[in-house]
Parts: C-alpha cells; structure tokens; sequence
C-alpha cells in the first residue's frame, strides 16, 4: 500500500517534472506494468556518464536485466523504496549483470532473484552503495548463491550494502584486485564475505552476523586467476553467525562449519586485525591448507604469511559444528580455542622450517587461546596427538599490506 | 544480369532486358542493384527500424534470399528450443572473408550474418505451417560487429526491430505430440553480447571450417559449403574440403561418441566456456580443442555454481552421468540453474541421452 502510493505520488511528481529542454542526461523509471522493458531499454540505449534513476516503487522483472554502457549510474530512491523483485523471474542467471567499466550502483534492492543477486564480471572500476540483496524466505537452499559478485575486475568498492539469505557468499568478490568492501551488513547467508582468488583487498567495518561464516579469505584451484594475496580484514564485527549451512553440496562453502568467524584458507600476506569476534560457536578464526584434491600444478594450498593481532573474542567454541567442528573439538577438546590452525606446511618443511616470511604470526595481547593442529595434507589426522597450544611460538610480525586505494575514491 | 537464376523463361529474360537497355534503365539498375542488399542501410550507424529496409530478402515471409545472398547451415548447430533457423550470409560484392583454420572466417566490413528463427505448427512436421519469430542480424561495421533482433509479424509481412528483447509464447506441437507453449526469448541487445563476447568485441559464432565443413543442398544442387564459398569469391584462402577441419555432427550415430559430445558442447557452451568468455571465471572451458581435461570438466569442481550443483560435487564425473553436473544444469528449466543461461526455455532432451551415454562410458 505504502509503495504503491509512493509510485503514485511519484508519478504525479514525474508528471509535472517533464522539461524537454534538460540538458542532464539522467533517465527517469518508473515502476508499472511496462517497466522492465523500459529499464531494460534505458540501460542498452544509455550515453556513456549518464545516470538512470529508478524512482520509489516494486519492480515485477521476469528477465534478468543487463548494463553494458561505461560510466551509468543506476540508482534508485533508497535500499528500502526502490525494490526490483525477481520472486517470477523465469531468465536470467542473476538480477542485474553489468559488463561494463565504471558504472555506479546505489540505492536499491533487489530481492528472490533465481541466480545470483548483482553481478558484474570484467567490469572495472565499480561502485556498489547502499544495495541491498535479499531473498526474502530466509536461509534456503534453493536462494540464488551470492548477493553482490564483482568478478575478474580491478577497482572494487562496495560500501554500506547489506545481503541476506545467499545460498552461498552475501558479498562475493572473485578473480579480481584492488577490492574494498566496507561498511556492510550481511547476514543469513552462507558465507557473510568471501574474498576469493583475488589481490589487494581490505575489507572493514562490516558487520557478519548470523551466517554460517563470518568472512572468508579462499584461493581456489583450477581458475584462471589464482594466487589470493594482501588482504586486510580488520574492525569488522563477526558475531553469532549460527546459520546451519544450507548451501547445496559441491559448493567450496559447503564444508564451512556453522559458526566459524573469520576463515583463511590458502593465500598470501592475510592481515586479521582489530575484528571484534563473538559467539562463534564452532570457532573464531581459522586458518586452513586447502584440504581436497586437486589437480593444477600452478595453485598453491597453503597459507602463508597470516598475521593475526590485536582482535578482540568473546564466547567462542562453545558449539562445534559438522565435520569440521567434530574433527577440530576432537583434538581441542571444548571449547574449541579461539585461533585455530591445521598446521598443515608442504612436505619439505617437515624435515626443515618455514622461513620466517611466510610464517603464521599471532599477537593478541588483549589474550586468545589457540591451537596447532599439526594436522598432515589430504588426511584427517594429526601427526601428534597433542595441538601446540603456545602462542607464544607464533610471536612476531610482517609488513602489512599496504591500504587500498581506488579511482573512484578519489574523485 | 544474374536473373537467370530466378529461372525465368529465357525468351522473357530477353525481351525484357531489350527492353531495359531500350529504355536506358539497365546502367540505372545495375547501380542501384535493384532487389538487391542494401549495403548503405547494413553500414548506417543505427539499425534500419525494419528488417525489409537492408533488402536481405527477395521475399521475407518465404524466407527466399535476395541476390548475393547465400544460405548455409552448420554441421553441429546451437540449440534454441527446437526453432528450426535459416541462416544467410552476405558478403559485400568484391570482397571476401579470410580463411581462418581454427576460428571464425575474418569477415569484411559488411558482411552480413542472418539466421531466422520459425516454428512448425508441429515439431514433428519441420516444414509445414511454418511460423517465423525472429531475424538476428550480426552486421560487420567499420568499428566491429553489431547485433540486432527483428520480430516477424505475419500480417506486415515485415520484421521489427527490438531493442530489449521481448517473450514471445508459442504454441506448437511437441515431437511426443503433445501441445506445449514454448515462452521464446528474443535476446536484448546485451544478451546478444553475452553470447557473441570474445574479450571486449562481439563476434561471430557459427561460421567456421570445421562447422561449415559439409555438403549444402543448394537450390543448384548439393555440394560442399566451403568449396562454394570459395568458387563464389565470398572466401578467399581456404584449403580443400579434405584439408580443413571437420565438426562431428551431434547427431549422428556413425561418429565416436566422444566426437560427438565434444562438438555439440563446443558449440553450445563454448562460446562463455572459454578463456575470453562470459563463463572464464568459472574455469570450465568447453572448446573442443580444450586438450586438459580438468578443464573441460572432468572431475573439475564448480566455483560459482550455487544451487546449480544440484548437490553434486564435480561438472563430469565419469561413467557417472547421474552425478555430473553438466548433465544436472542441462536438464534443468529454473532460471537459477540451467545452462545455457539464455536461449533455452526446454531441455535439448536428445543431445542430454547423448551427453549421458559419452559420460557413462568416459573412465
């Protein structure tokens, strides 16, 4: 009722705003029965730099939309007021995928799309701020997998979004570099963040609550780009993420156990600092070799390099969750500790050491308990019965990557 | 003068061109090539409004080719929920596409790539009551190649252009003999993209030796498709037949079925499956020159797949077509799921048996 006397009033306004002579290439929409063709047709038709303004309303889209024109802007009237529904979408792998560089997103929703939510793929560049993703049913395994996904693209910002109810990672930036994801809330997905197979990103700010996993650091075999570097995960609150893991099996996130805060797994040069983690009932931080088979002779499984400081935890372990869980309270006992490793290192350092640059280094004066799984590649099983507990070994510090800077930042 | 393919009466032709060249019209109309393709309309910077303004077309509706244009058809063709396709080419008088072994043909600026999508009333019957939907037209211009969708309306006799695609139901009889109403996509313009995307540029899909590779029933007669290219001076460069590459067809049971599934999923998949493709972050590359065989799927575990999955863990999984996920996307319908993610609204149910016997066997 409320919307749609808004898009009467707005209307109304649009009406009365008519002036031919406007030399400002801005595009108005309007929600109504013919609206997805003219969206779909303002975004094709679209001069480069313009902006097309979805005014207040709900959106009915049967088809996925697609924007392909540099430098559009597509906004709408607020995260709560412009609403593009998928709940009858019937094409489509996503809501929105955009392939262009340099296009704005803000102030909008889309809500039960089939597939993916917004995805942008070779598309530099690119602003998402205040979208919100959501699948309105809640946690369900048939929602699509991620809520915002920038994929193989340099440039990222994504700023005060919020994503709920993805079937695999609420934020997830793939394949790409130069990646700040901030000031967002996400929550009742799989994976709240996941940056994965990418370089040079600092996610902070953020709110993961209520996932099945807080934020996620992955590389990933057999992709075109790999080698997951210098990312900094810091001032987030990850808290009570206790979704049961409902993404359908195959997916990497899958083996994520309800209740894990933040989770390395492979990569280089990690920094996990100032986060402020909270009843994660399987355990808070994680660090993990990449622990299936594979076959690619350039992908590297290990973590390296992982600083982890100056967070604060609360309540954590208690409740350890699925394999994972069972597998790590087994060795741990309850509760699971706060920072938890596999410990897993290529064969040769067995016999030898870990040079001191890619190190895992822990530094929580504010107090964290832990544990060395000493655990073997591609097996279940600790070589000793009993994790290293003593933080005190993994002392000590390496540079931190350096802060992301964007173009459109600096505008 | 080539009007003697329109097969008339000797006599008539030559009375009547007396009677051009009588009246001073013959230099006239070989200028302006009258019936014959619009060149300027093809290179013009926004898209002619009508499809019958490029002149592609002696006669629309019959689907009948204006001169200098020339049909062919593909050995493994793309799959769009059964619409039968008539494709054209047309390249500008005096010039000629590049041989290319590997790829597309390198075509001049102003070639033009028509496929019309129809319907028989009953899919069991191709030719009779055929209802036309769309004509695609892929133009060379100077800056690349644009795409652009017409939608036929019988009435007109004519096609529109359509900008942001549109749904079109169809109602036809199925090959069980079953009605169904098919809910047809015309692409957008950025759909058409998604597709026809290698790197940053639009290009061709269809047109190349090892899909082109094969004998065409011409209304001259029949004869191989790259060698009448050749003879008419629309290719320049390429090899005899026997030396170039050859495409299985899909569908036919003489061939290894491991031709066969690798030439259907390249032409199918492998226009996003590849490297410079819409689907490269997924890391599954279907060419079917793909040597790797991770990378084409077996054992390969998805990376974006979501509930595509189907809760299974690998894209091909061998004797196993049950448990591959490439077999579990195709068969699927949802918009969330189903591969490919356009153009599909039915499950290619005979190239789906196809694809699960070559799993069942692969060890």
């Amino acid at each position: 009722m409320f919307h749609s006397l808004l898009a009467t009033v707005c209307v109304s306004f649009a009406l009365l705003a008519i002036s031919p002579a406007s030399a400002e290439p801005v595009t108005y929409i309007d929600p109504g029965p013919d609206a997805a063709e003219k969206l779909q047709e303002a975004l094709i038709l679209a001069e480069p730099g313009s902006t097309i303004v979805m005014r207040a309303g709900s959106y009915d889209l049967a088809d996925g939309l697609s924007l392909d024109i540099e430098g559009v802007t597509l906004k709408g009237a607020g995260m709560g007021q412009t609403i593009l529904s998928y709940a009858n979408q019937v094409g489509g792998g996503e809501g929105l995928l955009v392939t262009a560089s340099g296009v704005t997103l803000e102030d909008f929703a889309i809500e039960d799309s089939k597939g993916d939510g917004v995805k942008s793929k070779a598309a530099d560049n690119i602003t998402y701020r205040r979208v919100r993703v959501t699948w309105t049913g809640g946690p369900d395994e048939s929602n699509g997998a991620y809520g915002i996904y920038p994929v193989e693209s340099t440039n990222i910002l994504i700023e005060d979004c919020e994503v709920s109810g993805a079937s695999d990672a609420g934020i997830y930036v793939g394949q790409s570099k130069n990646i700040i994801v901030r000031n967002s809330l996400v929550q009742y997905s799989v994976a709240g963040i996941e940056i994965e197979n990418s370089r040079n990103a600092d996610v902070y700010g953020n709110t993961a609550t209520h996932n099945t996993g807080g934020i996620l650091v992955f590389d990933l075999p057999n992709l075109p780009v790999m080698g997951g570097r210098s990312v900094r995960v810091f001032d987030n609150m990850v808290a009570d993420n206790d979704t049961p893991n409902f993404a359908p099996e195959g997916n990497m996130v899958g083996m994520v156990a309800k209740g894990t805060g933040i989770m390395v797994m492979a990569n280089r040069d990690v920094h996990i600092f100032n986060n402020t983690l909270k009843n994660n009932g399987t355990v808070q931080v994680l660090i993990a070799t990449f622990p299936e088979s594979y076959e690619d002779d350039n992908y590297y499984p290990h973590p390296r390099a992982v600083v982890i400081r100056d967070n604060t935890y609360e309540n954590g372990g208690g409740d350890p969750d699925g394999e994972v869980g069972m597998l790590i309270a087994g060795l741990t006992g309850k509760p699971v500790p706060d920072i938890v490793w596999d410990g897993v290192v290529p064969l040769t350092e067995w016999v030898t050491w870990t040079a001191n640059e890619d190190r895992i280094y822990i530094d929580e004066p504010g107090g964290a308990t832990f544990a060395n799984l000493h655990m073997i590649q591609n097996t279940l099983y600790p070589w000793t019965t009993s994790p290293d507990r003593d933080v005190t070994d993994y002392a000590g510090s390496l540079p931190e990557p350096k802060p992301v800077s964007l173009p459109q930042l600096e505008k | 003068m080539k009007l003697s393919r329109r097969k008339l009466p000797l006599g008539f032709l030559v009375a009547f061109t007396f009677l051009l060249v009588s009246c001073g019209l013959l230099a006239n109309a070989e200028q302006a090539r009258a019936g014959s393709v619009n060149d300027a309309a093809l290179l013009a910077s926004k898209p002619a409004r009508h499809l019958s303004e490029y002149n592609l077309f002696a006669d629309g509706l019959k689907q009948t080719p204006s001169e200098g244009v020339v049909p062919y058809d593909l050995i493994t063709p793309l799959f769009t929920d059964y619409a039968s396709k008539n494709r054209f080419i047309y390249v500008p008088e005096g010039e000629s596409a590049e041989y290319v072994d590997d790829d597309v043909f390198r075509f001049p600026v102003g070639t033009t790539l028509v496929k019309t999508f129809s319907y028989p009333a009953d899919l069991r019957e191709p030719t009779r009551d055929i209802r036309l939907v769309e004509t695609r037209l892929l133009i060379r211009q100077d800056d690349g190649w644009k795409a652009f969708a017409y939608v036929w309306d019988e009435e007109t006799g004519d096609a529109t252009l359509k900008i942001a695609g549109k749904r079109l139901p169809i109602d036809v009889i199925d090959n069980s003999g079953g009605s169904i109403s098919i809910n047809y996509a015309v692409p957008n313009a950025n759909q058409c993209k998604e597709c026809h995307a290698n790197g940053d540029r639009i290009t061709p899909i269809g047109p190349s030796a090892r899909n082109l590779n094969h004998q065409y029933g011409y209304a001259t007669g029949a004869s191989n498709q790259l060698e009448t290219w050749s003879e008419r001076g629309i290719l320049s460069g390429a090899p005899s037949a026997d030396e170039a590459p050859r495409a299985a067809n899909w569908n036919d049971d003489a061939l290894p079925i491991d031709a066969r599934a690798r030439s259907y999923l390249d032409v199918n998949c492998a226009h996003c499956h590849r490297l410079e493709g819409a689907a490269s972050n997924s890391g599954l590359f279907l060419r079917s020159s793909e040597t790797d065989p991770v990378k084409w799927g077996l054992m390969k575990r998805p990376v974006a797949a979501g509930r595509g999955s189907g809760d299974h863990k690998f894209d091909i999984v061998p004797g196993a077509p049950e448990d591959s996920i490439l077999i579990f996307r195709m068969k699927s319908l949802d918009p969330g799921v189903m591969m490919p993610e356009l153009g599909r609204s039915m499950v290619h149910v005979e190239a789906v048996e196809m694809l699960e016997e070559w799993i069942a066997q692969l060890d």
